[in-house]
């Protein structure tokens, strides 16, 4: 695993394809995005996340705290992003469990922060998807399938944050975490943003127009926010507008009489299996979901339009797979080819996540007669 | 409807002035006798005779004290009950020109955050944490925490704290204090006269501590709570005084000291 | 140098008032005395009596935002403290 050290090189775009670690892109490019503080806490596989930035953070206002908990390291992360920094947390999804209440008061009290869950294996879905905080409140989510994904999704998450004043997540694992590939980083635009009116800088404090961050968005005496009805309901419109506004997803083969819906590092290994039997003539095409939530829904109704079979592989128990079964109105095409599969660690993916046990579970699900 | 003297007489001049600088409105909803908002009103002073106002970020916890920020013309973080500290942290290092201070309950900083409090002041975090302590979960109407004293009766010690059944009070100021990232820490109460004087003096000296890059600063501040006591309003002084500040003796205590032992060179503050 | 010895008064809002006495158990002189009447919370509220000496302490332990304090200096031909 490469890092570099902390000189100014490893906080800017590649002057030619270096050999990095996921989780040294993940670093760098949340730092090419402008990130100035993080906090995490170690836990297999985040923790060289932690290790990239605590050795890249260097320099006038860059701040990595190896925070004591997760829960203190998210909360460091909502203070910071009150005052208008970009700050990012993370873990994996043990540790993403801890921090479901920091979350949800991100969401509620609108202060943007990043959290990278480099995730054991895909059973985490629902977590990410669903939360665990209180409120309502969503959690804007993207899958990356490699570590190139992980890059670019990295610098987009921290401009959606800002864009919507709300905690977004980006799905790794420890594939991702690990792998290392040959890479150029390069920084990435994403137009204007909304100035950021509301940070606590102190500047106003006497003033009579100081300011409050808060869940209930009470505001101040003299200057009163909405009050926490009204601000709830605001933010429930607010996440029906992202839902609409920030579905992304990618296929091929639509129309293919069965389709495989896969997210994260499952798509590498499913568009792989795809290629093989497409190859041997079986009509097969696939769909990745980018964005978990808001899932795609739509763009999946018109890619499976014409299957007679939406086969859905995850290593996991079964949790995209509800979101496959909301989004079809036919649901008796749909079939869980995937399962729980993990190595003897307990830490990564078992010997479901190869491509002849893929093939040979589609091969096992083409066999059948259409599933009634 | 007010009952005064003319306070037009030649030559007076105001000595005291009811709403402070820093106060929006002073109407508030806090029970006759709490103590909560006198040592709100001494922070609001200090940071105002420093001339602090215009640089300083509170981060406020879950309290009958959380209702009362509405009204201080300060910025503030609302935070998760315990997390001020932590929240602290992210501010004050990506603003460290800033002032920060949290404003936290016995429930908030000894229960829910006590972690938090620790593991700031041990990172020698350059912030002035303030914690009211009244020995009760008074916001949610009166319960034990871990700061309530033995014999302390509340609604869920309706007979007084018992060692047996309930464990002794943390006094959280001793930990902070035996911490080498601390820098001052003091107890105070709002109890009398002489009390609040010395309170404004201590919370004076622990922001003059942040404001010299010292390290971590905390002040207790014991306040009444005549309904979470079980006493009047009147009485919730001499409850403060007899009680609660016998358990949590006032004054500065001695701080760890900073420099390394065994000559390793660190310089001593 | 001799300060100048002077005399105190007070405002009292009494409208803000929650009754809880603390004041008058700080006052040195004794000059506050609870009211009879209540305002319109419900609350008896201090009455100030002469003999005021401006300490603030009433200022310093209420609650309640009640009291300005003032104080003036002495007539020339009165500079006895009382």
């Amino acid at each position: 695993m490469t890092i570099t050290d902390g000189s100014p090189a490893g906080q800017r775009e590649s002057a030619r394809p270096e050999l990095c670690s996921g989780s040294e892109v993940i670093a760098r490019s949340a730092i090419m995005a402008g990130c100035r503080f993080f906090a995490g806490y170690p836990m297999s596989p985040f923790t060289e996340l932690l290790e990239s930035f605590s050795k890249l953070m260097t320099g006038p206002g860059l701040v990595c705290v190896n925070a004591e908990s997760e829960i203190e390291g998210a909360n460091m992360v909502i203070g910071a992003a009150a005052t208008g920094a970009r700050a990012a947390t993370g873990s994996c999804g043990q540790g993403i469990a801890l921090m479901q209440e920091a979350i949800a008061e991100s969401a509620l009290n609108e202060t943007p922060i990043v959290v990278f869950n480099m995730a054991r294996g895909q059973q985490d879905y629902f977590q990410a998807t669903r939360g665990g905080g209180w409120g309502d409140y969503r959690t804007i989510t993207l899958a990356p399938k490699d570590v190139f994904e992980a890059g670019e999704h990295t610098q987009l998450l921290f401009h959606l944050a800002d864009k919507y004043r709300a905690p977004v997540l980006l799905y790794g694992d420890h594939f991702i975490a690990h792998t290392e590939v040959s890479i150029r980083l390069e920084a990435r635009e994403f137009g204007p943003l909304p100035a950021k009116d509301w940070v606590l800088d102190g500047t106003a404090g006497g003033t009579g127009r100081s300011r409050q961050i808060w869940t209930w968005n009470s505001g101040k005496v003299l200057s009163p926010g909405p009050g926490p009805d009204e601000h709830w309901r605001r933010i429930g419109a607010k996440f029906d507008a992202i839902a609409a506004a920030e579905q992304r997803w990618e296929s091929a083969h639509e129309g293919a009489d069965t389709m495989i819906v896969s997210f994260g590092t499952a798509a590498v290994f499913v568009e792989r299996v795809v290629a093989e039997l497409r190859a041997e003539g079986h009509p097969v095409g696939w769909f990745r979901p980018i964005t978990l939530w808001p899932f795609p829904a739509a763009a999946l109704e018109r890619a499976v339009a014409g299957a007679s079979r939406v086969l859905v592989f995850e290593v996991n128990a079964g949790q995209m797979v509800e979101d496959v079964r909301l989004a079809l109105p036919d649901r008796s095409r749909i079939a869980s080819i995937g399962g729980v599969s993990f190595d003897d660690s307990g830490l990564r993916y078992g010997t479901l996540m190869d491509v002849p046990e893929i093939r040979a579970r589609v091969m096992a699900a083409l066999d059948r007669e259409k599933i009634a | 409807m007010t009952t005064t003297q003319d306070p037009g007489l030649p030559g007076a001049r105001q000595v005291a002035r009811a709403r402070p600088n820093l106060l929006q409105t002073t109407e508030h909803h806090f029970c006759p006798g709490c103590g909560e908002p006198i040592a709100m009103r001494l922070i609001l002073e200090v940071i105002d005779e420093l001339g602090l106002a215009q640089r300083t970020i509170a981060v406020v916890g879950h309290g009958c004290y959380g209702g009362f920020v509405r009204q201080i013309d300060v910025d503030v973080l609302q935070c998760l009950h315990g997390r001020a500290p932590s929240c602290a942290t992210g501010i004050k290092r990506m603003r460290p020109d800033s002032v920060v201070f949290t404003l936290q309950g016995d429930g908030d900083m000894v229960n829910e955050g006590l972690q938090e409090v620790l593991h700031t002041a041990a990172r020698g975090e350059r912030m002035t944490c303030v914690l009211l302590n009244n020995g009760v979960f008074g916001d949610t109407g009166g319960h034990l925490t871990a700061a309530t004293v033995l014999g302390q009766r509340t609604k869920t010690s309706l007979s007084g704290r018992e060692a047996a059944e309930h464990g002794y009070p943390i006094p959280v100021a001793d930990l902070v204090a035996s911490l080498r990232g601390t820098a001052y820490v003091a107890r105070a109460a709002v109890h009398n006269g002489p009390a609040i004087v010395t309170a404004k003096r201590v919370l004076r000296r622990a922001f003059e501590h942040q404001l010299n890059g010292d390290g971590f600063t905390l002040v207790e501040i014991l306040t009444m709570c005549p309904t979470g006591w079980f006493v009047s309003p009147s009485s919730g002084g001499t409850y403060s005084e007899t009680t609660l500040a016998d358990a949590y003796p006032l004054g500065e205590l001695t701080v760890a000291p900073k420099a390394a032992s065994g000559g390793h060179g660190a310089a001593a503050r | 140098m001799t300060a100048e010895p002077y005399r105190g008064t007070v405002t009292i809002a009494s409208d803000r008032c929650k009754g809880c006495e603390l004041c008058v158990a700080a006052c040195p002189p004794r000059v506050l005395s609870m009211s009879d009447d209540v305002n319109e919370a419900g609350y008896r509220y201090p009455l100030l009596a002469p003999g005021c000496i401006g300490c603030s302490l009433c200022h310093a332990v209420c609650p309640d935002f009640v009291f300005d304090v003032y104080r003036f200096p002495l007539p020339a031909e009165n500079k006895e403290p009382q």
